[in-house]
């Protein structure tokens, strides 16, 4: 999983290898100064000598400026692998999402897909960030500080044989119960998130049934349980801080005292032994041990904690499309006429129902076709075959004669235009949205297809006319309005089969005629495919198909229909009796 | 945590002293404790201040000496490194305690501001909801909260700790050298400086970075939201364009800010070297040169105390910035806490009743199934009026805001088990009225009198009992089919709640679920239809029992053969009781007893089904689809 997230690194291979190379010299210098300074305190200052003062100080002084240099690096480069590698992946990840079908963005929901785009990405370059950097740091730090212990002084060194595993083994023990408990802690916070925000969305209701204070105890018990365990966990972590103390504390007295006599015992001569110098280095080198394993712990943690996000992330990486173009696709389409043969259908391999089943349907080129049927009985899964939205479980689906699965995709795509029900307008103006069905079309083109889709009249209405800014998901446009430019876009496609899926549910019954009345004058050669709720869309129709739990229930005109198909009667006469709707 | 953005440092740190002290205020409650952590801060730091004079100690005090000696009596120190043993032992326990306690106290605080924001939340007008958005609500409770959390757990322990510290250091430097002292505040001056500086741009380049992150963000969740629409026109490419360029951006600013933030801590590290050397040059010179009476030793100990000087100095600028954020977020949350609650001046209030032998209306403890207004008046008298549902409007304005007035003298009268049907354009105002009646907004002129009783007199929670409503937007709860139901009437028995689902003609669809009524529901009762979830909701109305419905386009996004499924469950709770009906389909409303036509906030026209058609106006054409609602 990590080795395929590490593949989006590419270019900054060089930055990802470069920071702990900038890494390791910082700490070698980083572990060589405070010996240098001993040096400086020994033979400088405690022997009052100017001149070695000044050497040393000089040199020390290039140290600095170098370990600078490198820690400056390091961190330069640690800044643009994370943030580098951040971009590849969530291009990589975009892209890969483009390249999903229907059915892979149903199963993971856009909204999940989302999260992993955004939070699951930052959690990773922060981690990443951190591996690269601080996760090196660490355990060369400890090695080269412990190196320079025992070149100090071999037999006081061995109190870091005992130190580390007390620390290492505390800290183990404290990081395992803490984290079962955190993990615990980041569900009960899904939780709260979840009671706060159906709150929100359910602020009306509360307030009508007066629930306010039954909501307030709902949250109070979740926020309780956050409280007793996130208490729970840190309470535990408290320990962190007294462990280390107690660590570096007690390397440090017993550095003291079996350091003074080793001096004693040598007189203080750096030739025979140990000397004061060599104990203030002890003392330095203590902490960097020390210190480095407490990071090293506290990275763990974070690169654990990010684990969770790594492996959402890999799991779109490694989703693989269910719809692919064919080796030797096939780049024209004769015409718009369909043909289902025996097809069956269903969600996902393991989904327990077919939404389709047996279907066959002859279409001609340039027909209209009505369909009706009530929710669930498969209607938007029947068309979505034919622009290869989803692919057929068993049979086949044919336009212009040949598999929807020989043409290639987007050739098949730009033929088949579709008007989704669960439309989307992006943020931008109304022609940069119309330009979606043809990047260069002119704006007597965007005029003509809006006068199809009868958008033009209130477009020019509007102050702006069509440069009018439409807001992020068409929130300044009614539903009609919404649904006539969703029509208009697609009509641009100049497409050999149009799809209506119940996109004129919110136009009114004159406005929806006159929309078919133009599709029957001025775009005669496409066949057109609309499904509908109202009977008055479709009962002019060459062929009305009634569909009924993923099955055929009925083909005919309205006529024939209303003779002998029991549920289109139930349907018309239901709508007769409430009159034409709005 | 996740779900959360990467906070902002601020390039120049300002304390907000009103929040501050506000905050402070929640301490209140935790005198003890507290003080207790502020002694063992003192205790702790103190040890660790004495811990880097020791090393001098041992050196001056007794190896020296004993390098002078013949034969060296080890037992003075170790007396020295036991009573080092001892105070280290204490600094030890304090850490511990004050880490330990701080925990208690924040906690504590977190959740009392946690129960508190919510509490409060809960008492807010619903203008408050129309005007913040969820997002921003919800990252008071994540974001908000979690800026505090980091605050009250590290931070202001940690800047403590290190301000106990760097006076102590700074005490012990002066002693020890009053010349060197003034060297070293002139370095920690420039480098103070260059942290500035470099913090500036970083937190200039972090707020960059999160603009451009929410711009990336921005454009993913449009672009995935809508990628099957994406997928039909085969717009991949083209929005990879565009994604590609703001990504790059992102990148860009990240790196940036990122260079900034991870160059401090090498930079800050080795300005605190080279003020070492510093000062062992200068001090050297000096000593050798025999000025300011600075022994050789007395250089050593200062060099060890600049050590410790300058990394509390570092860690204290560091922290500002995380206090800075979590200001802040106490800002905002405090900014939701006094957001003034729903205004509530009403007194009367609805009870159990029962006729007594004279044929009068009183007061009564157990449920009766009579309802009673309880009006007492200001001569001390109590009146009651029985609860029949009996809605009228005198010359009702209203607006949203003081300048745009959305309703214009709106008159009508709903008797006791009336229907009464609004139709209209979006935005003509037929929500808004049924928003007034239970007060979800106030008029702006006019009057409305429930059963008689002026309802700005009515206790807005026993009005709001009295009224049921359906929306068109089902809110499910997560919890089980029973639960849900249940909400309608929290004491409701099973059996209760069984009846109104099959009043609600849900109980049939229920009983096929895995669980039957235990089914658990989450996400919005994700898993159900459109009309099943519809179709719980008007059980939940109908446990309620209320005298007054609502119905606010409760089958507009259902098709037409399940709204006859749910318009039966609708016909039966409808039925004896005074009901208010918005609809965008004309079938749904025909049987009204009175249909009102709303244009612009205005009543155009009122009738019956019948009387309208005759009327040949609005109404008619729409009936006949010569007309648009949109």
């Amino acid at each position: 999983m990590v080795r395929q997230l590490l593949k989006s690194v590419r270019e900054y291979k060089k930055s990802s290898f470069l920071t702990p190379l900038f890494v390791t010299f910082e700490v070698i210098l980083e572990v060589i100064i405070p010996m240098l300074m001993a040096k400086l305190i020994d033979f400088g200052i405690e022997a009052g000598n100017m001149n070695y003062i000044l050497k040393m100080g000089f040199a020390l002084i290039v140290c600095c400026i170098v370990s600078l240099t490198f820690g400056a690096l390091s961190g330069k480069h640690a800044a643009i692998a994370s943030a580098g590698f951040a971009k590849n992946l969530r291009q990589d990840m975009y892209e890969k999402v483009q390249t999903y079908a229907f059915s892979n963005i149903d199963k993971f929901s856009s909204a999940s897909i989302v999260t992993r785009l955004t939070t699951d990405i930052t959690n990773i370059q922060n981690a990443y960030q951190m591996a690269i950097r601080v996760a090196v740091r660490s355990p060369i730090m400890l090695v080269f500080a412990l190196f320079m212990a025992f070149q100090i002084n071999a037999e006081l060194a061995p109190i870091f044989v005992i130190a580390i595993p007390i620390l290492a083994i505390g800290l183990s023990i404290i990081i395992y119960h803490a984290k079962n408990i955190f993990e615990r802690v980041f569900h009960t916070y899904d939780e709260l998130n979840n009671v706060v925000q159906e709150n929100l969305h359910g602020i009306r209701v509360v307030k009508s049934f007066v629930r306010e204070d039954f909501e307030t105890e709902k949250f109070s018990n979740v926020s309780k349980i956050i409280y007793k365990d996130f208490s729970k966990a840190e309470k535990i972590l408290a320990f962190n801080a007294p462990l280390m103390q107690f660590c570096a504390y007690g390397c440090m007295l017993l550095i003291s005292w079996l350091g003074a006599k080793l001096i004693v015992a040598s007189g203080n001569n750096p030739a025979l032994g140990m000397t004061t110098g060599d104990l203030t280095s002890m003392f330095s080198y203590t902490m960097q041990i020390l210190m480095s394993l407490m990071m090293f712990s506290m990275v763990f943690v974070m690169i654990t904690i990010s684990y969770a996000s790594m492996e959402r992330a890999a799991e779109i990486l490694s989703e693989e499309s269910d719809i692919h173009n064919p080796e030797n696709p096939v780049y024209e389409i004769k015409d718009g006429s369909i043909s289902f043969s025996h097809v069956n259908f269903q969600y996902g391999a393991h989904a327990d129902k077919l939404c389709l089943h047996d279907v066959s349907l002859e279409i001609p080129a340039g027909s209209t076709v009505g369909i009706i049927g009530g929710t669930g009985s498969s209607k938007s899964t029947l068309v979505q075959m034919i622009p290869r939205l989803y692919d057929v479980t068993a049979g086949s689906v044919k336009v212009g004669g040949r598999d929807v699965r020989e043409y290639d995709i987007e050739t098949l795509r730009g033929a088949v235009a579709m008007v989704l029900q669960k439309n989307e307008l992006f943020s931008g103006t109304i022609k940069d949205n119309l330009r979606w069905g043809d990047e260069n079309a002119t704006d007597e083109q965007m005029r003509y297809v809006c006068q199809l889709a009868q958008a033009d009249d209130f477009i020019q209405n509007f102050p702006d006319g069509y440069d009018t800014y439409i807001e992020q998901g068409g929130t300044n446009v009614s539903g009609g309005q919404k649904q006539r430019l969703c029509i208009a876009r697609a009509l641009l496609k100049h497409p050999k089969i149009l799809i209506l899926d119940d996109s004129t549910s919110a136009v009114d019954t004159k406005t929806d005629a006159l929309i078919r009345q133009a599709f029957r004058e001025e775009i005669p050669d496409t066949t057109k495919i609309i499904i509908a709720q109202r009977i008055s869309s479709v009962e002019d129709a060459d062929m009305i198909l009634v569909l009924d739990d993923g099955e055929i229930n009925g083909i005919g005109t309205h006529a024939q229909l209303l003779e002998n198909n029991s549920i289109y009667r139930e349907v018309y006469e239901s709508q007769q009796k409430g009159g034409l709707e709005e | 945590m996740r779900g959360m953005k990467p906070g902002v440092p601020l390039g120049r740190p300002k304390l907000d002293k009103v929040t501050m002290n506000r905050l402070l205020g929640y301490l209140k409650n935790y005198k003890f404790r507290f003080t207790l952590v502020l002694l063992c801060i003192v205790i702790s730091a103190i040890a660790g201040v004495a811990g880097s004079m020791f090393l001098r100690i041992v050196i001056d005090d007794y190896i020296m000496p004993l390098l002078q000696t013949a034969a060296p009596d080890f037992s003075g120190l170790f007396q020295a490194v036991l009573t080092m043993g001892g105070i280290y032992l204490l600094g030890i326990c304090a850490t511990y305690l004050y880490n330990r306690n701080m925990v208690v106290i924040s906690q504590g605080i977190l959740k009392e501001i946690r129960d508190k924001m919510f509490a409060h939340m809960q008492r807010l007008p619903i203008r408050y909801f129309d005007t913040h958005t969820h997002g921003d609500i919800m990252s008071h409770y994540t974001n908000d909260t979690d800026t505090l959390r980091q605050m009250l757990s590290m931070s202001i322990p940690q800047m403590f700790s290190s301000i106990i510290t760097i006076v102590a250091v700074f005490c012990a430097m002066l002693y020890t050298s009053i010349h060197l002292t003034i060297l070293v505040l002139i370095v920690v001056f420039f480098i103070m400086k260059i942290f500035k500086f470099i913090a500036g741009q970083s937190g200039t380049y972090f707020i960059k970075q999160q603009e451009a992150l929410g711009d990336v963000n921005g454009y993913i969740e449009e672009m995935i939201h809508g990628q099957k629409v994406v997928k039909v026109f085969c717009h991949e490419e083209k929005a990879k364009e565009i994604f590609d360029k703001k990504n790059g951006e992102l990148c860009e600013n990240a790196i940036r800010a990122n260079q900034y933030a991870n160059i401090l801590m090498p930079i800050m590290m080795n300005l605190g070297n080279l003020q070492y050397i510093l000062i062992a040059i200068v001090g050297g010179a000096l000593a050798v040169n025999g000025i300011g009476g600075l022994t050789l030793g007395a250089i050593a100990s200062f060099l060890q105390l600049s050590k410790s000087f300058s990394m509390p100095i570092s860690q204290v600028s560091q922290q500002i910035n995380s206090v800075v954020m979590a200001m802040a977020g106490a800002k905002r949350i405090f900014a939701l806490l006094d957001e003034e609650v729903e205004a509530d001046n009403g007194y009367v209030t609805l009870v159990n009743a029962k006729y007594d032998e004279a044929g009068e209306l009183v007061e009564c403890k157990e449920h009766t199934g009579i309802w009673a207004w309880k009006h007492p008046h200001e001569d001390g008298s109590t009146t009651y009026t029985k609860l029949t549902g009996d809605v009228r409007f005198f010359d009702v304005d209203f607006g949203y805001t003081e300048e745009k007035i959305v309703l214009h003298d709106i008159t009508l009268y709903a008797e006791p088990g009336q229907k009464v049907a609004f139709v209209g354009a979006t935005g003509a105002g037929k929500t808004t009225i049924t928003n007034l009646i239970n007060r979800f907004y106030d008029i702006a002129d006019g009057k409305i009198r429930y059963d008689g009783i002026n309802i700005n007199k009515i206790k807005k929670e026993d009005l709001r009992h009295s009224l049921g409503i359906v929306l068109q937007d089902v809110n499910l709860f997560t919890g089980t089919v029973m639960d849900n139901i249940r909400y309608g009437k929290l004491d409701a028995t099973d059996e209760e709640c069984i009846n109104a689902a099959k009043l609600a003609n849900a109980d049939s669809f229920i009983r096929m679920l895995p669980e039957g009524y235990q089914t658990v529901l989450s996400g919005d009762g994700s898993g159900l239809s459109q009309g099943q979830r519809q179709l719980i909701s008007i059980a939940r109305a109908a446990v309620a029992d209320p005298p007054v419905m609502i119905l606010d386009e409760a089958t507009s996004s259902i098709d037409t053969r399940t709204e006859a499924i749910v318009q039966r469950g609708m016909d039966a709770l409808m039925k004896g009781r005074t009901v208010f009906v918005i609809a965008h389909r004309l079938s749904t409303v025909q049987n009204s007893d009175v249909i009102m036509v709303l244009e612009q906030g205005r009543i155009i026209e009122r009738g019956d089904h019948d009387h309208l058609i005759a009327e040949k106006g609005k109404y008619y054409q729409l009936y006949t689809g010569a007309f648009e609602l949109e």
